[in-house]
């Protein structure tokens, strides 16, 4: 017996959720451009398409699993994505010619991590924030125990790649956004697309439906840890290395910009473009307080503040 | 008010209540919607007399208790507790009126103890001590129902067995501190009882009426209802369509009383003479002894009957489990359309296409086209009845939804399709509809295997299990079938 006791009235204009990331991102750059000058407003941009490409992909993963049903949620992101750049790093050894099986490797090691977070879940019936928790435990210590040779340099070719620039454009901006559109196309033109947004409604109608639930649920907990090692990957061509803390950031962020892209967090619906938006925003959101020159607290404060107002003001997309 | 003339039937039910009936309601209704779960009920019950309230599932009996508990609001009519009149009524008043309920479902909360759950109804049990005073009570009751219960009050209630924690409902609902206990309404109290527990109650039904408390007791026993009531009342869809003491009533009376509204004694269906050699499709051997294997071929309308939560539901998931296993591809209607059936943030389409994506695909993406294709075909040969295929599923009324999951199966390449229960709350003419597509599509070899709870649906098919008790304890075929055929089988077979 659910009562509404009481329905705000719709005031907003209705725009989709999804909609929103681009919009507070517009007004971040802005507010930046007016603050610092014109002249720095094309490299805010570029920047922060550089850095949001990164959460993107991040991102992208954990919407799969976000997708896939209440509850589910990957918080084991960070530490594969920290580890998956360490064996990546190792593998490849700074050389060009082993690119290729570092990518590999990597991308095995994810999907490898996904396939066990699945495996507590639904082995152990832990609840997916707990069994993903204990797993990130696990990767973050075989990275810090088993990490090699941190000092080891990506190979020239990696780097250059993630930095690589085509008549003014970066092009791995562009790579990710070809990503997105994969995704997106995949969500609602896919088998697996269309099954894992039954799943994520109703678990037992996609059962009754002829849905194979598990495997559905294993492969979008398996692309996000693929996901999450790709960041990975790239991030330490980017960066010039992989490091133990260079996950981190992506615990909150992977989950935010979903949220906040318009991806339901009672699952069966999910928008891979709108990640866009939410990631853009972030990024922006960073270089406004750093081009206010704040101090670290406040800064740190302002993010908290700015997260929460503009996640209350999106209208959630509902689970009717 | 007084019958002195030597009382015909519904007169001397009269009798019974009119010396001053404990608690009345006269032409009690009560809507949900569109759907009328009583239509104008008139019922009374007088201190120390035993009402035995029997019906099919549906018939509204489990309502007109809700509504005399107070659990359930009345949309009309009068209700009288006593001499008093009694406007808004709830769960408490009710209590302090010594009105108390044994719910089917049991009403005791998991996490805490008996005494515990003991003091949840009686606010007389507090201050210093209120624990093992709650524990003595309902030790007390236990005892006095149930003789060598061996039920540890300080047990957590999740802990206990069913059959453990049913006696503890209806040992609560009995139990007595500072208000007397006037009337206590028992629905499917012996359900998980084992046999001597089951007698023993019965034996303390009688025994508390003699000190005057009155009992209704809602069961699908009817030999409990012969042993214990002093007048049956049977209800049909929201009415009271027969009242009868129960001295010099038969069981085969009774169980008349409740079939003949339904009888629908015309066939609609012809048993077809299935084409010899049509393949076996579902062939489901039997779990052990009183149970009968399940067998089905191509084209077959096979039926599951008997009383509602009898393992049927079960044994179709089950079927449905296996089937899927198997070589032959099966699909399920389900009837709990909320949360087993509708995708609630899809369109019409995208819920009818989920089950048939794999022939929708074009160089390995589907096809909004061949989508939208399959979705207007079958929406239209189901009379959804909706703008377009892409509305929002939600959008529609409850029987069109049934109608897309209905659409969803025979849209597919399944072989083998369960329907569960799937006719629930629709109109008649939905039915009508979608009974004439399942007819065809059989026709056309397809098998379906229907679990339904209305008789009136069984005409439909050629061959029935009737189950009781987990089990699949009958099988009825051709003109066997009819309402009094599969009531005796529910129950465990007429008066014999």
């Amino acid at each position: 017996m659910s009562q509404r006791f009481f329905r705000l009235p719709s005031v907003r204009p209705s725009l989709a959720p999804w909609t929103y990331g681009f919009i507070v991102a517009l007004a971040m750059w802005i507010a930046t451009t007016a603050y610092a000058g014109l002249g720095s407003a094309g490299a805010t941009v570029a920047s922060a398409l550089a850095f949001g490409a990164f959460s993107v992909v991040v991102g992208t993963g954990q919407m799969l699993v976000v997708a896939s049903g209440p509850g589910n949620i990957d918080l084991s992101v960070p530490s594969v994505l920290t580890l998956a750049a360490y064996a990546s790093m190792t593998v490849m050894h700074g050389s060009d010619g082993l690119i290729l099986p570092g990518l590999a490797a990597a991308l095995a090691l994810g999907a490898g991590a996904g396939a066990l977070n699945y495996l507590a879940i639904t082995a152990l019936r832990l609840p997916p924030i707990i069994a993903t928790l204990a797993w990130s435990f696990v990767f973050q210590s075989l990275a810090f125990n088993f990490g090699g040779e941190a000092t080891l340099k990506p190979p020239a070719a990696l780097a250059g790649f993630t930095a690589l620039q085509v008549g003014g454009l970066r092009v791995m901006p562009l790579a990710v956004m070809a990503l997105t559109l994969v995704a997106a196309l995949a969500l609602r033109r896919t088998l697996f697309g269309r099954r894992l947004l039954a799943t994520g409604q109703s678990e037992r109608a996609a059962d009754l439906a002829g849905v194979r639930v598990g495997r559905v649920r294993l492969l979008a907990y398996m692309l996000c840890g693929a996901a999450a090692a790709l960041t990975g990957f790239l991030l330490s061509g980017f960066t010039g290395g992989a490091a133990l803390n260079m996950g981190d950031a992506y615990l909150l962020e992977s989950i935010a910009v979903v949220v906040l892209g318009g991806t339901s967090v009672a699952g069966g619906q999910a928008n891979a473009v709108g990640i866009w938006g939410a990631a853009l925003f972030f990024n922006l959101m960073g270089t406004m307080l750093n081009t206010f020159h704040l101090q670290a607290g406040v800064r740190f404060l302002l993010t908290g503040t700015l997260i929460i107002l503009i996640v209350a003001i999106v209208p959630r997309p509902r689970a009717a | 008010m007084i019958a002195t003339a030597p009382p015909s039937t519904a007169e001397s039910t009269r009798t019974a209540i009119s010396r001053r009936p404990f608690l009345a309601v006269r032409d009690a209704r009560k809507h949900y919607g569109a759907v009328q779960a009583l239509r104008g009920v008139d019922f009374a019950i007088a201190p120390g007399e035993v009402v035995g309230l029997v019906g099919h599932n549906g018939a509204g009996k489990s309502t007109l208790m809700n509504v005399l508990a107070g659990t359930v609001q009345r949309t009309s009519g009068d209700f009288s507790v006593g001499e008093t009149a009694i406007d808004a009524w709830s769960p408490h008043r009710a209590q302090g009126r010594g009105l108390r309920c044994v719910f089917q479902e049991l009403s005791l909360c998991g996490n805490l103890t008996l005494a515990e759950n003991t003091r949840v109804m009686h606010r007389a049990l507090r201050g210093f001590g209120w624990r093992r005073r709650a524990g003595d009570a309902i030790r007390r009751t236990l005892d006095a129902i149930f003789p060598g219960h061996g039920i540890p009050v300080g047990a957590r209630v999740a802990d206990l067995p069913i059959g453990a924690r049913q006696m503890a409902e209806i040992a609560r609902a009995f139990s007595v501190t500072d208000e007397p206990v006037r009337c206590v309404i028992l629905d499917e109290p012996t359900s998980a009882l084992g046999h001597e527990a089951a007698e023993q109650l019965l034996a303390y039904i009688r025994k508390a009426a003699s000190e005057g408390v009155a009992c209704i007791l809602i069961t699908h026993r009817l030999d409990e209802i012969m042993a214990v009531c002093d007048r049956a009342v049977v209800m049909v869809d929201g009415q009271v369509t027969a009242e009868r003491p129960i001295h010099g009533l038969t069981r085969a009376a009774l169980v008349g009383l409740m079939g003949t509204i339904e009888a629908q004694h015309d066939r609609s269906r012809e048993p077809t003479a299935a084409p010899s050699g049509a393949a076996l499709v579902v062939d489901d051997p039997g779990r052990g002894p009183g149970d009968l294997p399940i067998r089905a071929m191509a084209g077959d309308i096979v039926g599951f009957a008997g009383l509602d939560g009898h393992g049927q539901r079960e044994r179709l998931r089950a079927l449905y489990a296996g089937g899927r296993r198997g070589p032959r591809p099966v699909a399920y209607v389900a009837g709990d359309r909320g949360t087993e059936g509708v995708f609630a943030l899809w369109s019409i389409a995208d819920n009818l296409t989920i089950r048939s994506l794999d022939s929708l695909r074009r160089g390995g993406f589907l096809s909004p086209k061949a989508e939208a294709e399959l979705a207007r075909t079958w929406a239209e040969r189901l009379k959804v009845k909706a703008p377009s295929v892409d509305t929002p599923i939600l959008s529609l009324s409850g029987g069109n939804q049934q109608k897309v999951l209905f659409a969803r199966a025979l849209a597919s390449d399944a072989e083998v399709i369960f329907l569960d229960d799937p006719m629930r709350g629709v109109d008649v003419n939905t039915k009508q509809d979608v009974y004439r597509l399942i007819r065809s599509e059989a026709a056309k070899g397809r098998c379906f295997i229907w679990y339904t709870t209305e008789l009136e649906e069984l005409n439909n098919c050629e061959r029935l299990y009737v189950f009781r008790e987990g089990r699949a304890a009958t099988m009825l075929s051709g003109a066997e079938i009819g309402p009094s055929r599969v009531l005796e089988a529910s129950f465990g077979g007429g008066h014999d």
